[in-house]
């Protein structure tokens, strides 16, 4: 069986995104591990396009790879960066990581044996077949099907605003001093 | 030839096992959420992977929805590392544990 090109860019870039994961936990330096994040992301974005879900490919990387990546970086750079102990194993540590893998072993042979690896690779999405791009589609969707829970996401982005904004207000004036505040 | 379903599950698969390790085992908070926010990428690459699978946008607005709920997420959760670092000049998780003593 030989592997088309798409086959063979979706194979590199899930071995990027993980692999950029991988470095994301093992790293002993936060900014190697929120390089390892922002790859990641990227990767994924690519997935996305792979699947033909442009859309989500570009919201992933204007909110993720800039956005949030901003925030943990101006974090990163505001706190302490002495990291004690990098992927510090105690026992409890090892006993859920074995759980862990154990779980996702079960999943992997339950994804490998399951129904969906016969089933037919999809159609292409209702987009393609209307004839119009994936952005006006999933706009449409967005703003028909899933208008009230699109409000809500904007009311729920105003909420963590404001509760960001209080949450880090004085971070200025407390810094210099001790920080019991009783 | 596209990517078959199940390989693209195995890929999510993966991202959030890293992602649950991440969190099981780093004690640096910043670290943690970074991990939650790779096992969050993980679901959402299973969103759009039956979004694929079965022809329909839903998961596709559906993975929009949960970057939308990840920015939020992120947001609030760094200002409370801000907060911890404020108050016990660490992020370690295992300092603060005020409640259990």
């Amino acid at each position: 069986m030989t592997l088309g090109p798409e086959a063979i860019l979706f194979y590199v870039l899930s071995a990027v995104a993980v692999g950029a994961g991988l470095q994301v936990i093992l790293s002993r330096s936060p900014i190697h591990s929120a390089i390892g994040l922002v790859t990641s992301f990227l990767a994924i974005a690519a997935l996305y396009v792979l699947l033909h879900a442009e859309f989500v490919a570009a919201v992933q990387v204007l909110v993720y790879a800039g956005g949030i990546m901003v925030l943990f970086l101006f974090v990163i750079m505001l706190v302490n960066l002495r990291d004690r102990a990098p992927l510090r194993m105690r026992w409890r540590g090892a006993l859920s990581a074995g759980i862990g893998a154990l779980a996702i072993g079960a999943m992997l042979f339950a994804v490998g044996r399951g129904r969906l690896a016969a089933a037919p690779i999809g159609a292409p999405a209702a987009d393609v077949a209307a004839g119009v791009g994936n952005l006006q589609a999933v706009g449409a969707a967005l703003f028909t099907d899933a208008l009230l829970p699109f409000e809500i996401a904007s009311v729920l982005l105003l909420v963590a605003m404001i509760g960001a904004i209080v949450l880090a207000r004085d971070l200025g004036r407390d810094l210099g001093r001790e920080p019991g505040r009783e | 030839m596209p990517v078959p379903p199940d390989h693209v599950l195995t890929v999510s698969l993966l991202l959030f096992g890293v992602g649950v390790l991440g969190v099981l085992t780093r004690r640096n908070a910043i670290i943690i959420l970074m991990s939650i926010e790779l096992m969050m990428n993980a679901a959402n690459l299973n969103f759009v992977a039956f979004s694929r699978q079965h022809a329909h946008l839903t998961g596709q607005v559906f993975g929009v929805f949960t970057i939308a709920v990840a920015a939020g997420e992120v947001a609030v959760g760094l200002a409370i590392v801000l907060a911890v670092y404020r108050r016990f000049s660490s992020i370690h998780v295992d300092d603060v544990r005020l409640m259990k003593e």
